[in-house]
């Protein structure tokens, strides 16, 4: 439990809560629209926030509930995409690993929202399967379920299952990555 | 097989979850946006107004 006052907490998430937004939106202007919102009814509503349970989980919920319902108030079935996501990119050398970096994120940025987010959640946030669950107010199973489909889109849309792809682009990710625990 | 297939099915998985962690973190690295930043500085300066008129 963190001996932090929630509201000075609260600043500590905001980069993961932006980086949230950017890649459930895909739109720097929505993701900031967003994320605006989400601040303000979640430093006005502090008080219901009760203390020992997950912050970052909290603001994350509140930040999708008013993407999805802003969605449904505009009644837009396509959202108005700027390859916010997959143009921020961080300077890395010119090589075949930043190609292979592009085309992972323009990849990600083709799955459905409720994909991107099952990913974002339980694959880069770490959340369990059961948190990511009751953010996403769908049963445990259907979280799981959409993880393993986005993950099925994800390798079919970078044909990582041919037999030599995931050697080639493990090989150019760990250019970019420099992560020495690639899986070989 | 089934094994040679499973293994390969985790060692795409983490793949994909290994770089979509990296994206994460570039994603966390980007500049906080100044309406977020002006946004606090405002609800700072409310609730301190607020606290110093209910003291």
């Amino acid at each position: 439990m963190s001996d932090l006052d929630p509201k000075d907490e609260l600043v500590t998430h905001l980069p993961a809560l932006r980086a949230f937004a950017l890649s459930l939106t895909r739109n720097r202007a929505t993701a900031d629209d967003m994320m605006q919102d989400a601040v303000l009814k979640a430093w006005s509503n502090m008080d219901k926030f009760q203390p020992g349970t997950n912050m970052r989980a909290w603001l994350f919920t509140i930040l999708r509930n008013n993407y999805y319902s802003s969605r449904r108030k505009l009644n837009r079935e396509v959202a108005d995409v700027d390859n916010a996501f997959s143009d921020t990119l961080s300077v890395k050398p010119d090589h075949d690993g930043r190609l292979q970096m592009m085309d992972f994120r323009a990849a990600f940025e083709q799955l459905a929202d409720e994909h991107r987010e099952a990913l974002i959640l339980v694959g880069a946030s770490g959340f369990s399967y059961d948190d990511a669950a009751q953010m996403c107010g769908v049963a445990t199973g259907t979280m799981k379920s959409r993880v393993n489909r986005a993950r099925a889109k994800l390798t079919e849309i970078l044909q990582l299952d041919s037999n030599d792809a995931l050697e080639l682009t493990d090989a150019a990710t760990v250019a970019v990555v420099g992560s020495p625990n690639l899986p070989s | 097989m089934a094994d040679d297939g499973d293994a390969k099915k985790d060692r795409i998985d983490r793949f994909i979850d290994q770089n979509l962690k990296r994206v994460f973190s570039d994603l966390e690295s980007d500049e906080m946006p100044d309406q977020i930043i002006d946004l606090l500085a405002v609800l700072r300066a409310q609730d301190t107004e607020m606290k110093d008129k209910n003291e």
